[in-house]
């Protein structure tokens, strides 16, 4: 085995024991955790199922943002739907067989990566140039985007500029999950494309990607409005019961 | 009627340029010791102030999710930086939702992140040391609390809840403010925020009773802690004095008489606005919504109104089971605790009040953007 499968298949069994653990500590943290008071924002449903409902909307048409914000929001809702194609046409190179849908859905990830490197583009166009969004930005914000822009152009790049060896790739892949590791093809840009990828699941947990796990447990958002008629306790039961619903 | 400048409507709000510092110099006055002592802080900037205040802020965010999911979500994205009045109204950008959590958050970052104890300029982290905590003691007084930008927030970060644990923070250093925390230690002790004692309310009640007769001619009256009412009303202390307030327990007053309700004041809870909260003090807001429990306990009542105001009815309507119930002793066909504007609605549906449009119509109202969602 060569040095780089050797390293490749290390580091990404650190960056996916860290993604995991990391998250599911979080996780843990985040669900037992007690909520002192109630304090959903208005307008809050009075029900589970409106609770539901708000959630849902929430989570895949960013609502609030879009109240708040058109640019943000059309820049980062292009960004995270692209994403979400962008991962499920991955899958391919993780199931043998590939499973029917993900062979169906493969030309809209193809595409949806131009989608979303634009969006991310659109985001750091704010960031650098609204003075507001300027003044907020750390540089980890500034290298976050960077992060993901890289493993857009890179992945980019070995779907429409110099194809890669896909059938090694996902070899190497099938090899990892199964433990019968076999080698990491030499190319440039796949090997930054998955180090970046490595580099994004090690810093998950530790990082503003968090939001991802944290919208589903913001009291503001997932609690029902019933303080007068059920009376709300900070206990763990209560807890846990309302981030189900 | 006076005259008004009136600012031309704008088809789309104009957002301010930043304008860095301009609001750094404005901060309210600090507690005196025996403000502080009496509400159980210490006096004065106790030793060792920076771990402790950095000990205090774990044990919150340990109890209290809202906190942990607040302060790891923010992705800076920027919708909340044109949502708050006072960067709106004043330009400097640390009164942007954003950048105001970001003081608290700073903090936490360093202290209880990975990435902040190790690489605290990438991610924006700060010691916890006198600088941070003179921007904190302006800027957290620079946030009334209102939620807006909870509104518009992707992940629901209500900057209220960082505002109000940094207050606590401060407070447990030593470090108060004096408007809330004086006030807090009358309405615990007087029953209400102006610390009017029970013959100054009662004189001032009947001074009311004899405005409402003299301009209506009719008798209506201003009960005070009278045993076996149905309703004990509970209204910020502001409605005893203060212009136009004073017009609004008026009314509640003419509408309980004209749907021949049996209603009360109490002298000890005569204050609606809990100022508990303001201060993010848990204990604080208990120990006064409580007097209202007593109160209700005391006096035999059936159901509790509450006045307008609406950091008071945040903490009526969503606190107040929480902080001092149950309720199991009251009537349990109404709401607890019930809005006067709930009652008069209902009785305006059952044609119980009768109501004169004339009587106002001097009068150009405009709607007010909420004191708190």
């Amino acid at each position: 085995m060569s040095l780089l499968t050797i390293a490749f298949t290390l580091l990404f069994y650190f960056a996916g024991a860290v993604l995991l653990a990391g998250l599911v500590y979080r996780i843990r943290l985040y669900a037992t955790t007690p909520t002192p008071l109630r304090i959903p924002t208005t307008p809050a449903p009075t029900t589970a199922p409106g609770v539901v409902r708000r959630m849902f909307f929430e989570v895949t048409l960013f609502n609030s943002l879009f109240k708040s914000n058109k640019w943000i929001w059309l820049f980062g809702w292009i960004f995270h739907m692209a994403l979400l194609f962008v991962l499920l046409r991955h899958l391919r190179y993780f199931t043998d067989p590939v499973w029917s849908w993900v062979s169906l859905i493969q030309p809209i990830g193809k595409y949806a990566a131009f989608a979303m490197v634009a969006g991310l583009f659109g985001l750091w166009a704010r960031r650098l140039l609204v003075d507001r969004v300027r003044y907020i930005s750390s540089p980890s914000d500034h290298l976050m985007l960077a992060l993901l822009v890289g493993i857009g152009l890179t992945g980019l790049g070995m779907k429409y500029v110099a194809h890669t060896d896909i059938v090694a790739v996902k070899a190497f892949f099938l090899g990892l999950m199964y433990f019968d590791w076999q080698p990491m093809p030499t190319d440039l840009a796949l090997n930054l494309h998955l180090l970046m990828v490595a580099m994004l699941m090690i810093v998950f947990p530790f990082s503003k990607l968090l939001h991802a796990p944290g919208v589903f447990f913001s009291p503001t958002r997932n609690q029902i409005d019933n303080p007068r008629e059920k009376r709300h306790l900070p206990t763990r039961e209560t807890a846990a019961g309302e981030t189900s619903a | 009627m006076a005259e008004f400048e009136t600012p031309a409507l704008r088809p789309y709000p104009e957002i301010p340029p930043i304008e860095i510092g301009v609001m750094a110099h404005s901060k309210p006055f600090y507690a005196k010791e025996d403000h502080q002592q009496k509400i159980g802080f210490p006096g004065e900037l106790i030793d060792n102030w920076q771990q402790a205040a950095v000990d205090k802020m774990g044990e919150l965010v340990d109890n209290s999710r809202a906190l942990r999911v607040f302060l790891d979500s923010c992705v800076k994205c920027g919708a909340c930086t044109d949502k708050c009045h006072y960067y709106i109204g004043t330009s400097d950008p640390k009164n942007m939702p954003v950048a105001r959590q970001d003081l608290f958050r700073s903090v936490y970052r360093r202290y209880y992140t990975l990435a902040g104890k190790y690489f605290p300029s990438l991610v924006g982290a700060r010691d916890m040391d006198q600088s941070v905590l003179d921007e904190w003691y302006s800027y957290f007084h620079q946030c009334s609390q209102c939620r807006r930008c909870s509104v518009y927030c992707p992940y629901g970060i209500d900057t209220a809840e960082i505002s109000m644990a940094a207050r606590e923070i401060m407070d447990s250093i030593g470090v108060g403010q004096k408007y809330c925390n004086e006030i807090i230690g009358k309405a615990q002790t007087i029953g209400n925020n102006l610390g009017l004692p029970e013959p100054a309310l009662a004189d001032t009640l009947e001074g009311l009773e004899e405005d409402i007769e003299d301009e209506t001619g009719v008798t209506v009256r201003m009960p005070l802690d009278e045993k076996g009412a149905d309703i004990l009303l509970v209204t910020p202390s502001a409605d005893f004095f203060a212009e136009p307030h004073v017009d609004g327990l008026i009314g509640y007053a003419k509408v309980f008489h004209q749907a021949g309700l049996s209603w009360t004041l109490s002298s000890h809870a005569s204050e609606a606005a809990n100022f508990g909260m303001f201060i993010g003090s848990y204990d604080n807001m208990q120990k006064l919504a409580l007097r209202v429990r007593e109160a209700a306990l005391e006096l035999g009542v059936k159901r509790i109104v509450f006045g307008e105001c609406g950091h008071a009815w945040r903490v009526a309507y969503n606190f107040l089971n929480t902080l001092a119930g149950p309720f199991d002793f009251l009537d349990p066909n109404y709401p607890l605790p019930q809005h006067v504007c709930e009652v008069t609605y209902d009785l305006i549906q059952r044609n119980a009040l009768r109501l004169d449009p004339s009587a106002n119509d001097d009068m150009v109202l405009t709607f007010h953007d909420s004191c708190n969602v």
